[in-house]
């Protein structure tokens, strides 16, 4: 009798969940589209979008350099060992560093460190907004939320994000050039050569990871932001819950979309 | 100008408006009183469509606003100024950009223009001097008053205030007043206030009305609401803690009834 109860608790508390998801799915995706709409019917507020250029370049580039720098290291060192273990010489260090970080780490890691730090910083903005009646204060002023505060977000996040990927790509076959040279010697020539005969498919790969996973992140934390309720300790949770679910979704959408992208020979 | 319809709203099971139908007309200053958490608030954010009614319909220059679409909402949110409770001003943009904000993005001003609409319209609510600062440098009031200058700054046909007067002192209190009585004389405004301060409502309305349980307790004339019978209105407007008005927590209530 109890457990009879216990169980139907439980499973219509599933059923909640379940509905509940499904309605924040069907959220996200007109909050997506509205954004394009407005992108597309409306001039763009260039100062906006600037600000935001700058705020999310500035904001993440130190940390991901520093990231990349030392992957970039650490990945050249692994595969200088291992190689001298097998082939007793440090061979394909070059490729080994480049392909990874271009095609993989690169996107990825800037990723995480973008949803770590735009991620939060746009949730946290948004959500400020949101309780504090501003978010209420555009529509009386004539002004659509979504046009003045989503769209330049989604269209810097989704342009800066593959230019990180980009100058951490460097920065990353750069760390594996300093372990690679100093402390294998193998010679500038042979390393940079080695990262020259990769094709433009595989960077591709990477950056258009990057583009995809910008969206992502900027689409779960203006949605997180905007949809704020309940004072400082609202803004709190949905600044975390922005941060976690990216990233989450980033790692888990890294499979799906090299899948997808190997499927179609890209990269 | 403005009619409201029998209107309900609750927020999961908290009823807050069973049944609110009132008019006011053009160039008219209607007063809201109500207890805290009585649904002042609410029932203004609906009239811009920040807050969609469960049921009943609201008219704003005749025209059915609950169940428009966007677009067409905001031609209707053009006509009307909202000053916040809390004032809500853009904490990323200085006095002036807020000030300006609906200028430039509703009407295209110049730049020119849009400096001197900022400095009348701080200038009616006794500001001066503070264009630059951001509203983080300002106190309450100040804000408050930097709101109600956004509000005006478009010259809308139709302003709510949500109280307006909650935070200034008294002398910056009627200052607010004779503004809101001044655009009414001037320029026709329509205003609906929200306020707890009895001597602001007797000063600037032509109607005040009384929101208890979800319903218009009663409307009428500065002069008819003092005069009122109605003994819940009564220890309202009195301000006194014994009366029939329940308060949680407190056993006052049976001393003098
Ligand atoms: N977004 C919301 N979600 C849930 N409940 C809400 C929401 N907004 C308001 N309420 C509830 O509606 C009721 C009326 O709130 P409202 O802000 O209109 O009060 P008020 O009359 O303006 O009070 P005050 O004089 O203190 O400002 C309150 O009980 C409040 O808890
Ligand atoms: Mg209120």
């Amino acid at each position: 009798m109890n457990t009879d109860l216990n169980q139907s608790n439980f499973i219509s508390l599933i059923g909640r969940k379940i509905l509940r998801s499904s309605e924040i799915c069907g959220e996200v995706v007109i909050l997506v589209k509205r954004t394009f709409y407005w992108f597309f019917h409306a001039p763009l507020n260039r100062r906006n979008v600037f600000l935001q250029l700058l705020e999310m370049g500035a904001r993440t580039f130190p940390v991901t350099s520093l990231t990349l720098f030392f992957t970039g290291m650490v990945l050249a060192l692994q595969s200088g060992y291992s190689f001298i273990k097998v082939f007793n010489e440090p061979l394909y260090v070059g490729r080994l560093v480049g392909a990874s970080i271009c095609k993989e780490l690169g996107p990825v890691l800037t990723s995480l460190v973008f949803a770590g730090r735009v991620g939060a910083a746009v949730a946290a903005e948004l959500g400020t907004m949101k309780v504090t009646e501003q978010i209420d204060a555009l529509y009386t002023l004539g002004t659509n939320p979504i046009k003045y505060l989503a769209v330049p977000r989604f269209l810097a996040a989704m342009l800066m994000l593959p230019l990180l990927v980009i100058y951490s790509d460097f920065i990353g076959i750069l760390g594996g050039f300093l372990i690679a040279h100093f402390r294998f010697g193998i010679p500038p020539n042979v390393y940079f050569d080695e990262i020259y005969i990769m094709q433009i498919r595989e960077v591709v790969h990477g950056l258009i990871k990057a583009v995809v996973f910008g969206l992502i992140i900027i689409t779960i934390s203006c949605y997180e932001g905007l949809t704020t309720e309940g004072g400082a300790e609202g803004v709190g949770q949905s600044t975390t819950s922005a941060v976690v679910i990216s990233m989450v979704l980033v790692l888990v959408g890294d499979y799906f979309l090299t899948a997808l992208l190997v499927a179609f020979r890209i990269g | 100008m403005i009619q409201i319809s029998d209107l309900f709203k609750c927020f999961g099971r908290k009823i807050v408006h069973q049944g609110i139908s009132f008019e006011v007309d053009k160039g008219e200053v209607l007063t809201i009183i109500g207890g805290s958490g009585s649904g002042k608030s609410v029932l203004l954010k609906q009239m811009v469509g920040l807050i969609k009614p469960d049921r009943g319909e609201i008219y704003i220059d005749g025209k059915a606003i609950s169940h428009l679409e966007e677009e067409e909402l905001q031609e209707v949110q053009k006509m009307i100024g909202y000053v916040f409770q809390e004032a809500a001003l853009f904490d990323s943009l200085t006095v002036a950009e807020n000030v300006s904000f609906g200028l430039y993005n509703l009407l295209k001003f110049s730049e020119h223009e849009a400096k001197k609409i900022v400095r009348d319209k701080l200038a009616l609510v006794g500001l001066s001097g503070i264009e630059d600062l951001k509203p983080a440098q300002l106190s309450g009031g100040m804000k408050k008053r930097v709101g109600i200058a956004r509000a005006i700054a478009l010259n809308p046909k139709i302003l709510l205030y949500d109280e307006p007067t909650t935070g200034l002192d008294p002398v910056m209190s009627d200052v607010i007043n004779d503004l809101i009585l001044k655009l009414k004389k001037e320029t026709q405004t329509t205003a609906i206030a929200v306020t707890h301060d009895m001597k602001s409502a007797y000063k600037i309305s032509d109607r005040i009305a009384m929101l208890y349980e979800g319903k218009i307790l009663e409307i009428g004339t500065p002069q008819q609401i003092q005069n009122s019978k109605n003994p819940i209105l009564r220890q309202f407007i009195s301000g006194s803690s014994f009366g029939p008005i329940p308060i949680p927590g407190h056993k006052n209530n049976e001393h003098r009834n």
